[in-house]
């Protein structure tokens, strides 16, 4: 069998059987307590400093990015942000309380839908679980209330970012996601709008992905 | 895998005087560089984590049969299969099980090198299933029927001419007379027609750039989104890649994360960086019902304990073939080889067998600079002369000596490329010589460095010289 055949070379090759009981409890634990590598400095700010970075990181990899106040700003905020764009005045939103606790009735404007992405969706909003301040990246894992497919398929990506949950590396990140969930079985690390240099390697946006990355950052409590 | 790998030198003869790949090379060189330069002045910790990267690479490859079952175990557990495969026929095979088990007819494809590697393509064709490639660089490779020239910019050898000329001929359903007045458009055409293939596909096939032991995770980076969408929309998931890409931790990716995007294309982060971790959970409402992993050996376990154990810690990031002089003046499929440059050199008669392979440690001037820019630090120039040496033992010297000489010998003949050549090998060569001022072995004249040493080269080359030499008298 493969797997005999494969793990029997590998050992012939290290010239060793099978690791002693021993080094397998030390491997094991290195497992369980999963040590960090170096971590760059430069996002180990406060909390001022994170955001600061992160705009800055988010808009070099050409994302926009937009500070809000409270929950109540978002919807004028979003139809303020599409009507720039000429984009239609459209919205799903992932089925995710945080999100639908947004008060758009307010704003009726906007055509709000709850669920997953549908294959010509123009614009997604979608909550962030944290974003990271060392490289304007967002982290969003899967699950029933955070469908993958709002992060990929439409037009358009909005992404809700509480800055309570900015972290200086992906370490600090990954680290709050640990303590709250087990590993959701999709984990995206998104850094600016989808892109491609396959042609003359020159860059242009929106290859497959959303070809624009809009970040809402709530910096109050709302 | 293997293209032609007999016709090196005929390959690289050609490539020299394809004026449209000339252009293509002239581009894409010094861009590669300058962006990777950039990205690392803005790291200062980027020689730790080269060093932590490099260190964590051998500590999995020390207990990688540890690694790889508990990797296993952690797909398995996690709802997902593991399909182990010895051989490229074997991963063939075990990817059209899982598409006839499942009733599969047509699957997008993300990157993926390994099933460059195991001619995946063809094999799922010729069994009535339909690859559709949805990289953008793939994609125009798959519809112009060519291979990639490189690992990470597989289309690179490509001008715009020729995505206009190659999308005119395939999309017959669009108006014949539109007009691509910028790249953009082009990546509009495309991305439309991806999208239905996108939709309607069966199964997803993607590549892993790492696989993560402690949670039976595969990482996938991207930057087109077109490997999340073939491994989220399709109802099975199939990751086909290679034991080498199992890593310990979540931890331990990330610290390859921070050195790949910075060596791969001078990026900070690449786009999507996305961990997979088996099929849809009972309350999702997307993501594939099946998860398979066809896990590749082909070779590798074989270089497990030997010189070339050190090649089991490439990561693909293509930061030495994008350095190199020899792949800058030829490009990547002379080499006959799915893995170009460098570390394909090193990479392919390992997988191919020397007999093969055995010239591809040939066609470098051993200037040591894609050892310098490796994240995960590996020999290459070393490793491509225990290759020489493995060939003189095994008595297929005679030939292959000759025809190293003749690849030197020809690259001598042609002034302005062995210009280049030896301009980058002289500051290695300088390098290497230091130490006892004279050099025992020449890169490309083996049979002549025998029996005699060769000067170590004073910091510049002979044309140099002589160029200098001339205009100083004219002065
Ligand atoms: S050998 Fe090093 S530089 Fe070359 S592709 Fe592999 S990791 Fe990158």
């Amino acid at each position: 069998m493969s797997r005999t055949a494969i793990i029997t070379a590998i050992q012939r090759g290290l010239k060793r059987g099978p690791l002693p009981t021993d080094q397998q409890a030390m491997l094991t634990s290195r497992l369980k307590t999963h040590p960090r590598g170096p971590i760059p400095a430069r996002g180990q700010l406060d909390l001022p400093g994170r955001i600061a970075l992160f705009t800055k990181q988010a808009e070099r990899e050409f994302a926009t990015v937009a500070h809000l106040a409270t929950l109540a700003e978002i919807p004028t905020a979003i139809a303020a942000y599409l009507a720039r764009l000429n984009l239609p005045p459209t919205l799903t939103i992932s089925p995710h309380p945080a999100l639908r606790a947004i008060p758009f009735a307010a704003t009726p404007a906007l055509q709000i839908r709850s669920g997953t992405a549908l294959p010509a969706e123009s614009t997604c909003l979608t909550l962030a679980f944290a974003g990271i301040a060392e490289t304007g990246t967002l982290l969003l894992p899967s699950g029933p209330q955070t469908p993958t497919t709002n992060n990929i398929l439409p037009d358009n990506s909005l992404v809700l970012l509480p800055a309570a949950r900015l972290t200086a590396s992906y370490e600090d990140a990954f680290d709050l996601l640990r303590a709250e969930q087990a590993l959701p079985r999709n984990v995206m690390l998104i850094t600016g709008p989808s892109r491609s240099a396959d042609i003359e390697q020159t860059l242009e946006l929106g290859a497959h992905g959303p070809r624009r990355l809009h970040i809402l950052i709530l910096d109050g409590q709302g | 895998m293997l293209q032609s790998l007999a016709a090196f030198k005929e390959n690289a003869t050609s490539a020299i005087g394809n004026a449209g790949l000339q252009r293509a090379l002239a581009r894409a060189k010094p861009h590669f560089a300058k962006k990777r330069q950039a990205a690392i002045d803005l790291l200062p910790e980027f020689e730790a984590l080269r060093e932590a990267a490099k260190n964590i690479k051998d500590h999995t490859i020390a207990h990688l049969d540890f690694y790889l079952e508990t990797y296993a175990a952690a797909v398995e557990a996690s709802g997902g299969t593991v399909h182990w495969c010895s051989t490229a026929q074997d991963a063939r095979e075990a990817v059209l099980k899982i598409c006839r088990d499942a009733g599969v007819r047509t699957v997008t494809k993300g990157k993926s090198m390994v099933t460059e590697e195991i001619a995946l393509n063809p094999y799922l064709e010729a069994n009535g299933i339909t690859p559709v490639e949805t990289d953008l660089g793939e994609y125009i490779l798959q519809l112009r029927g060519e291979t990639p020239s490189h690992i990470i910019a597989p289309a690179f050898h490509l001008n715009r001419e020729d995505w206009e000329e190659s999308f005119r001929k395939s999309h017959t359903d669009l108006p014949a007379d539109r007009i691509f007045r910028e790249r953009r458009d082009l990546l509009t055409e495309a991305r439309g027609k991806l999208r239905e293939k996108f939709l309607t596909a069966d199964a997803g096939i993607t590549g892993a750039n790492f696989l993560i032991a402690e949670s039976g995770t595969s990482v996938i980076v991207t930057n087109e989104g077109n490997g999340d969408l073939t491994q989220t929309l399709p109802r099975v998931h199939i990751v086909v890649t290679s034991i080498e890409k199992v890593v310990p931790t979540i931890e331990d990716t990330l610290s390859f994360l921070r050195v790949l995007a910075r060596s791969a294309t001078g990026q900070e982060m690449s786009v999507y960086t996305t961990f997979s971790t088996g099929p849809r959970r009972a309350a999702d409402t997307d993501g594939p019902q099946e998860y398979h992993v066809v896990l590749l050996d082909n070779g590798r376990s074989a270089m497990a304990g030997t010189e070339f154990q050190d090649m089991l810690r490439c990561i693909r990031c293509a930061a030495c073939m994008n350095h190199c002089p020899v792949y800058g003046a030829i490009g990547g499929h002379a080499y006959g080889s799915i893995y170009p440059g460098p570390m394909g050199a090193v990479l392919t008669p390992m997988l191919s067998g020397i007999d093969a392979a055995g010239n591809l440690p040939n066609a470098s001037t051993f200037c040591g600079k894609c050892e310098s820019v490796c994240p995960v630090k590996i020999p290459l120039p070393n490793l491509m002369r225990h290759w020489r040496e493995r060939e003189f033992e095994r008595h297929l010297s005679p030939p292959a000596q000759r025809y190293g000489l003749a690849i030197w010998a020809w690259f001598a003949k042609r002034p302005a490329l062995y210009r280049a050549a030896t301009r980058a090998a002289a500051l290695g060569l300088g390098f290497m010589g230091r130490k006892q001022g004279r050099l025992a072995w020449l890169p490309f004249a083996g049979a002549w460095t025998k029996t005699r040493d060769f000067p170590a080269p004073e910091g510049a080359t002979f044309f140099a010289q002589y160029a200098a030499r001339q205009k100083a008298r004219n002065q």
